[in-house]
């Protein structure tokens, strides 16, 4: 009884996802052992769960486009350097997803969680069977070391918490993953996304209260907190990813900030040169 | 001793705290290709003829007398307590005393090699763990539990001896969870009928079989090997797999009910888990062995179904 139930629900799940879709997603290689985990903890059949929620976002409200997928390499070790807006990281959920599911073959993009996260019972689980990493600096050197896709986004809370008035400007880039590029060799994807910043545009953010609840940021937005839960649900925006040439770096990981810098600055142009392209493309912020 | 001179060319290895299940297991290997003393205060039973039996707790005087009889060639230290049980005093005297013990005699009648046996609980679980943790992480497992705090000490220890006495070579071993026919915390949490786990939380666990650690310590007797050294078994699993594989039926438990039960079953003396050891089946704390794979040659030759299906087995009566 119990068996069918589940069988069911997991017809169904595959159902949203598509069966071709997920067929190529449940073959993938992403380091997997012969268990099906790899050493994080990523499980593919696991994924489905997730994944079937994704899908419906990325199809039916966010209606993703995604431009030049194929700029990230089938195989070996990548790193997607990738702009961070939206109040909620949907950005990262949506790329991969896009990677996932409109990328042939599909490549698992795993993206680096807070410290504090594994702490939490059931999201702890749930991010680590869908590929998601602590974000120690050894982890993500081991990630790359085993030639898996790793998903960046070196703005951080600055990116992510800002207000609407400076809408797709470009925080302060971190450091650390040109330094993790280099000493590894990895090819840089620079990553554009356009539409997020308008899922939640934040009026005003209230820092002292962000403080008292531990939070990176405490946004106003037209609906939030106004409107009680329901305004804090991201707006039905249009996404569009941008995926730009693979970018390669020499030099020494060790180097000075200021030759760091200089390279960071390359792929911080690049993404900009993605977003001035998508914000001319598109016609207007749902559509 | 008629035993010795008759073979008298093998080399001769003592063996601290061989009266239990792993010293055994050692025992029962190592005296195949060397002439094997073994202490212990317990009495020791079931042993291969040919080995050499000291009763005498290793903080005694009569230790020494092994060690002037004739010239040693390596201590396997196995000599360690772990008993959440015991008087934390006792324990911790027990092994922090009776290590340095070793250590001085093996330093005065220049033994040219000691081998200890660590565990990677040093490094304690903990949620901002790298997923796998080199040699060079920071021994952090007493920021919870209280009983590895000795075992903490006890590998600084022989860490300060290893600069101490260059001429030596020390050799730390840091294994994952054993598991097998032993008596120790994981292979009894792996024989519950229906281990209780914490609700929402699954970690990747490592194992390692007995018999891939013994294999460990025979790798760590070749001469010119030193160091400290991680050791794992087959690529990690979540502790779910586990479980599911030995058709366990878990008990998964919010964690503060868990807590509680666990503190007043063990303040009952119903259970002898203590209760900080919760972390292990909460976060990971697992042991990159890259080190001992490449520089000491080891190898693992159990994968996780052997080492379940000799985790089924109860330890022999003996």
């Amino acid at each position: 009884m119990l068996k069918s139930v589940s069988r069911r629900v997991d017809d169904a799940l595959i159902k949203t996802i598509r069966e071709d879709v997920w067929e190529r997603v449940q073959s993938m290689d992403a380091g997997q052992n012969e268990y099906g985990f790899d050493p994080f903890g990523f499980h593919a059949e696991s994924l489905k769960y997730v994944l079937a929620v994704a899908v419906l976002l990325y199809r039916h409200y966010f209606r993703v486009e995604t431009f030049d997928i194929d700029n990230i390499p089938d195989r070996g070790r990548v790193m997607l350097v990738s702009n961070h807006t939206g109040q909620i990281p949907l950005d990262g959920m949506m790329t991969a997803t896009g990677v996932l599911i409109d990328k042939q073959p599909p490549r698992m993009a795993r993206g680096m969680i807070e410290r504090w996260v594994p702490s939490i019972p059931f999201i702890s689980t749930i991010f680590a069977r869908c590929g998601q990493v602590v974000g120690t600096r050894d982890n993500a050197r081991m990630l790359l070391k085993r030639d898996g896709c790793l998903m960046v986004f070196p703005e951080g809370t600055r990116g992510i918490n800002k207000t609407y008035d400076r809408a797709y400007e470009l925080e302060r880039f971190g450091r650390g993953f040109m330094r993790l590029a280099l000493e590894t060799d990895t090819p840089i994807v620079p990553v554009g996304v356009v539409g997020a910043e308008e899922q939640m545009p934040a009026i005003y953010n209230v820092e002292s209260l962000a403080k008292i609840l531990g939070m990176p940021a405490f946004p106003i937005t037209p609906t939030w907190p106004f409107l009680g839960p329901a305004g804090a649900l991201p707006l039905p925006v249009k996404y569009r990813i941008y995926f730009g040439e693979p970018m390669k770096f020499d030099g020494d990981p060790d180097d000075e900030d200021r030759v760091i810098g200089a390279q960071v600055k390359q792929v911080r142009q690049a993404i900009r040169e993605m977003l001035t392209r998508g914000l001319e493309e598109r016609e207007g912020v749902f559509f | 001793m008629t035993n010795r001179t008759r073979r008298g060319g093998n080399e001769k290895v003592v063996i601290t705290g061989i009266g239990g299940n792993f010293g055994r297991a050692v025992a029962r290997r190592l005296h195949r290709h060397y002439d094997v003393i073994g202490i212990d205060r317990r009495t020791v039973r079931h042993m291969p003829k040919d080995i050499d039996i000291e009763q005498v707790d290793i903080r005694r005087r009569r230790v020494e007398d092994v060690f002037r009889r004739e010239h040693i060639d390596a201590v396997v230290h196995l000599n360690i307590m772990h008993d959440p049980r015991t008087r934390q005093d006792e324990h911790h005297h027990f092994n922090i005393v009776g290590t340095q013990k070793i250590f001085g005699l093996c330093a005065e009648h220049r033994v040219p090699k000691v081998i200890v046996l660590s565990s990677a609980n040093v490094y304690g679980p903990d949620p901002t763990n790298d997923q796998f943790l080199t040699e060079e992480a920071a021994l952090m497992g007493g920021q919870n539990f209280e009983a590895i705090r000795d075992l903490i000490a006890l590998d600084m220890f022989c860490n300060t001896f290893f600069w101490r006495h260059p001429e030596i070579e020390t050799v730390i071993l840091r294994p994952a969870h054993i598991v097998g026919r032993v008596n120790n915390a994981p292979s009894k949490y792996l024989r519950l009928e229906r281990p209780p786990t914490i609700m929402g939380h699954d970690p990747m666990v490592q194992l390692i079989h007995v018999e891939d650690v013994v294999t460990a310590i025979e790798r760590a007797l070749i001469p010119g090997i030193r160091g400290v050294f991680n050791i794992a078994g087959p690529s990690p699993v979540p502790l779910s797999f586990i479980l599911d594989e030995l058709g366990r039926n878990p008990r998964p438990l919010p964690e503060p009910v868990l807590r509680m039960m666990l503190k007043t079953a063990w303040a009952l003396k119903m259970s002898d888990w203590p209760v900080p050891e919760l972390d292990h089946i909460k976060y990971v704390c697992m042991v990159d062995d890259s080190l001992a794979r490449s520089k000491m040659g080891f190898e693992h030759h159990f994968e996780i179904e052997d080492i379940l299906r000799d985790v089924e087995k109860e330890p022999r009566p003996w």
